[in-house]
């Protein structure tokens, strides 16, 4: 595997609001990496972790559309929902977040696609929570499940050996 | 998780307030007295040990108890502490952005370019 491709993820916590910024450039047109955001049947096949299987039981990615999937990990299953607040093919989703566990909490997430020319576009993920709390309860969490995808690549490193 | 998200939130919450971000920035330098680092500010005492207290019981800061003067030290580990979560999810994210450039290397180039306004085709339901 080639480095020359790798574009480092970039993640920024704002300090003064409740913000998550990723950043990640990829060698994609805007079109395809666009694809790959609203055909729910693409989706499921590079978002969650390896160790968690997502089933998207709707996927109604237009303007005033919703959404709903439930992400499995072993016996246990998650809920999480939203709505497609603003979508512009080829430009920018935007989107409502919330885990049905904490059915309270929502965070607004703006998915802007920049197109760099040749085949390239950036792509600008921010998720605006509604408290510190629940930012750092999403920074947390990744924390956790990038501990039990850690154990994963243990299993399947210990499986070859 | 919930201990380690109260510890994030308690450390991001003391470091939102603009005059907290500077305190912390010129603790950088060098430990500090109270009187020593209220001075460029334009406020009480009072105001400035409320500010310590905060960073204080996010654990940023912490006083020595014994001397006299009582410096202020900045916990840099703390820091560190901030900086390893926000790399993990960082690298979650990119774990699954690799994923996707994988993907992205696998559909083919020829799109229907798609009407404004309009969703994507649809490609079935999802199973």
């Amino acid at each position: 595997m080639t480095m020359t491709t790798a574009h480092e993820t970039e993640v920024t916590a704002d300090p003064n609001v409740p913000l998550i910024r990723i950043v990640r450039e990829f060698d994609a047109p805007v079109a395809k990496l666009y694809r790959a955001h609203t055909d729910p049947e693409l989706l499921v096949q590079w978002q969650g972790p390896r160790s968690i299987q997502t089933r998207v039981e709707r996927w109604d990615c237009r303007t005033g559309g919703s959404w709903r999937y439930v992400a499995t990990q072993g016996d246990e299953e998650y809920g999480f929902y939203g709505s497609f607040h603003e979508v512009r093919p080829g430009e920018q989703i935007v989107q409502t977040f919330t885990f049905e566990g904490v059915p309270d909490g929502v965070a607004l997430e703006k998915l802007a696609f920049e197109d760099l020319g040749g085949g390239r576009t950036r792509l600008v993920a921010t998720s605006l929570c509604d408290s510190f709390e629940g930012r750092d309860a999403f920074l947390a969490s990744g924390m956790e499940a990038g501990v039990n995808e850690g154990y994963s690549k243990l299993d399947e490193l210990l499986s070859r050996i | 998780m919930g201990a380690a998200a109260d510890q994030l939130s308690r450390v991001f919450s003391a470091l939102a307030d603009p005059t907290r971000r500077d305190m912390v920035a010129r603790l950088t330098l060098a430990d500090a007295t109270v009187n020593e680092l209220a001075e460029p500010y334009d406020v009480s005492l009072q105001a400035v040990s409320k500010h310590l207290r905060v960073l204080e019981d996010a654990g940023l800061v912490s006083r020595r108890r014994d001397a006299q003067r009582r410096p202020v030290h900045l916990e840099a580990e703390v820091f560190d502490l901030m900086t390893k979560w926000i790399e993990r999810y960082r690298r979650q994210a990119e774990e699954r952005y690799r994923r996707l450039d994988d993907l992205l290397r696998t559909l083919s180039d020829d799109i229907e370019p798609m009407p404004p306004g309009q969703p994507p085709p649809p490609k079935g339901a999802p199973s």
